[in-house]
């Protein structure tokens, strides 16, 4: 699946697109198709997110799971300070990361 | 320490005001991130992988306790508690707000402080070494000097857009600490053969994808001529430098290119007009700097110590330095508990290290690019108090130049630039290392990660560096050996093709092991590298 990220304008929190707006949590990230440019230049445009783009993931049991290991530690947070993880992307711990 | 006159601190509170808008003017939607990107990063605001980061300014590493409460506080009021101590003497905060960064400035600006030029095309921070001051083997306190060049450094209107980055490192003794020689200028006080101080000048160092060891260029360059010698080694860069491709933007490439000896004669043909254009700060400006680092007012006390506590012994002969009164030391506080994250610190204890540096060093405090502390000058009499202290706040890591005393970039954990995690392995080797009973055996043995090719964990002058890459999406480290930024500095070299997490982690102790069974009396691991050459590693590491 092609889904998108960017980081929040305002936070620079780590955000995922879920169809209609941008959600904290990978696992709300939604399959974009051949929509992706589209989308995006709609959103920056809008200024609504920073520096988004497209990416491949796959939907898993445990939920989305970016394909590049730079796109699961965007979703989850540092893996070396595991209390400020992001608390909604993690279903099956650390190991998810790797 | 240097303390800002009216014109540092209108021009920090002016430039605090001017992002104060351009960051409003970002949030309400009048400028693109293409507009913008060039504004923050010239305030030191990245964005990282999961939040913007700034990059805080310690000019030549010297702080004093009122800038580290303030970096404490900020810590705890708009980051997540804590900051990370940089390889280039520097502060960098990983959870900032854009709709707080001005505000953070502010509160920089109060405490002499600030976030410009620790990004873009300009000349950054100038470092220095660590024990300026007070180290018992300089010539002369570099640091007046580092802050002349910094004066002159800051929005120099010439070297604002220069081809890239441009770095700085000025030492005055014979020991390097600063790794000036991989550094773009390297600057070296020196005394020349009629007994005259002047400065060495080293240009075209540096790490990144392209290590290089700077030549000296000049042996000798009268201090009063420091600042146009500097200039002129800018211009002729500035004048050839590439801009086509950042790749081979740096000083480097162009002395490795054009060739030292023809860069040297440019520099000196632009030596000679500007000498004649008078350029050079006047002399008066050196003078009312100097008095600003002055020596504290030093106090002849016990000169040794009760070491009957094994654990205060230790710590007291791998964390402490001689300095250059004989009833002090220089100490080194370590950001590297076993297992702990490099050059790491909490808001707490950032307000414990400030509280320590003005009861027992003189209000002073130093970042090493080793990404540590100092506390340049306490009274060896003090030293029991203050370990005691450091103990109780996880911060008495008895390790200084350890296999556990590692370097890491932040790596994949929190940089869009790398390709590996670091800091994991940094925990796993000091964890283990602490573990198997090895390090106080193992001496002197520098450690250095890097999660990609840019090189901020400097692995290029590791006597062991990682270099974390990305293979086919998944992290993959490349080992190599003989590297160091000292005065006996040289580039590491690969041993051979790379290794899983664990995998590397194995090989760093298989060649300590070659290291332990081959080594001679008194040889560090990078002497016995240098006598041995990389075939008993490689054979050990990769014949099976």
């Amino acid at each position: 699946m092609n889904i998108l990220t960017g980081n929040d304008l305002k936070t620079g929190e780590v955000v995922w697109w879920d169809g209609q707006n941008w959600s904290l949590s990978v696992h709300d990230a939604v399959d974009v198709g051949g929509m992706g440019e589209q989308i995006l230049a709609a959103e920056e445009a809008a200024r609504r997110v920073n520096v988004p783009y497209a990416l491949v993931a796959s939907r898993t049991e445990e939920g989305v799971r970016p394909a590049h290991i730079k796109d699961r530690v965007r979703a989850l947070g540092p893996t070396v300070r595991r209390d400020l993880a992001v608390p909604t992307a993690s279903k099956t711990g650390w190991d998810w990361v790797i | 320490m240097y303390q800002y006159d009216q014109y540092d601190q209108a021009m920090v509170d002016a430039r605090v005001e001017e992002f104060r808008d351009q960051a409003q003017r970002r949030l309400d939607g009048k400028l693109t991130e293409d507009q913008f990107k060039p504004l923050r990063l010239m305030n030191g605001l990245y964005l990282q992988l999961h939040a913007y980061m700034l990059r805080v300014a310690i000019p030549y590493g010297t702080l004093n306790s009122r800038q580290m409460i303030a970096l404490g506080d900020i810590a705890d009021k708009y980051d997540r508690g804590y900051g990370h101590f940089t390889t280039r003497q520097n502060l960098q905060y990983n959870w900032i707000k854009l709709e707080d960064a001005a505000d953070i400035l502010a509160d920089l600006s109060k405490v002499e402080m600030h976030a410009i030029q620790t990004s873009g095309n300009c000349i950054r921070n100038i470092s220095s070494d660590h024990f300026a001051g007070a180290a018992h083997d300089e010539l002369i306190d570099p640091r007046p000097y580092a802050e002349l060049l910094r004066q002159w450094s800051s929005f120099h209107p010439e070297f604002t857009y220069l081809p890239r980055k441009f770095k700085i490192a000025v030492i005055a003794a014979e020991t390097d600490r600063a790794a000036m020689r991989l550094h773009d200028i390297g600057i070296q006080i020196v005394k020349n053969d009629a007994g005259e101080v002047g400065a060495s000048f080293y240009v075209g160092g540096g790490m990144g994808r392209t290590p290089m060891i700077a030549p000296q260029i000049r042996e000798f360059v009268p201090l009063d001529q420091l600042v146009t010698y500097a200039e002129a080694c800018l211009r002729v860069y500035n004048r050839y430098g590439r801009r086509d491709n950042k790749y081979k933007a740096r000083i480097k490439i162009l002395v490795h290119e054009m060739g030292a000896e023809e860069y040297t004669r440019q520099v000196e043909e632009e030596f000679a007009h500007l000498l004649e254009q008078g350029v050079e700060p006047p002399l008066a400006e050196l003078e009312r700097i100097k008095p600003f680092f002055a020596d504290p007012a030093f106090e002849d006390g016990p000169k040794s110590i009760d070491r009957s506590d094994p654990d205060f012994a230790l710590w007291v002969d791998r964390n402490t330095v001689r300095h250059k009164h004989d009833s002090y030391v220089s100490a080194v506080i370590s950001l590297k508990p076993v297992g702990g994250i490099p050059g790491d610190a909490t808001g707490d204890q950032m307000r414990l290290m400030a509280k320590l540096a003005k009861q027992y060093s003189f209000d002073e405090l130093r970042v090493m690019h080793t990404q540590n502390i100092v506390l340049p000058h306490v009274r060896i009499a003090d030293l029991h108090a203050l370990w005691t202290e450091l103990e109780a706040a996880d911060l008495g890591a008895p390790n200084l130049d350890t296999i556990e005393d590692i370097i890491a970039c932040p790596g994949l954990d929190y940089c869009a630039l790398a390709n590996a995690r670091s800091i994991p392995l940094a925990q796993r080797i000091s964890e283990k290392f602490a573990k198997n009973g090895r390090t106080e055996e193992l001496g002197q043995l520098k450690l250095k990660i890097s999660g990609c090719i840019n090189a901020c964990g400097h692995h290029h002058a590791g006597h062991i560096g990682i270099l974390g890459v990305d293979k086919k999406g998944t992290e993959n480290y490349q080992l190599s050996l003989g590297g160091s930024e000292a005065e006996d500095v040289s580039l590491a070299k690969i041993t051979g093709p790379g290794f899983d997490e664990d995998g590397v982690i194995k090989a760093v102790e298989t060649v300590t092991d070659v290291y332990l069974e081959t080594r001679e009396d008194g040889e560090r691991f990078l002497d016995t590298y240098r006598r041995i050459g990389m075939t008993p590693f490689k054979e050990a590491l990769y014949d099976k």
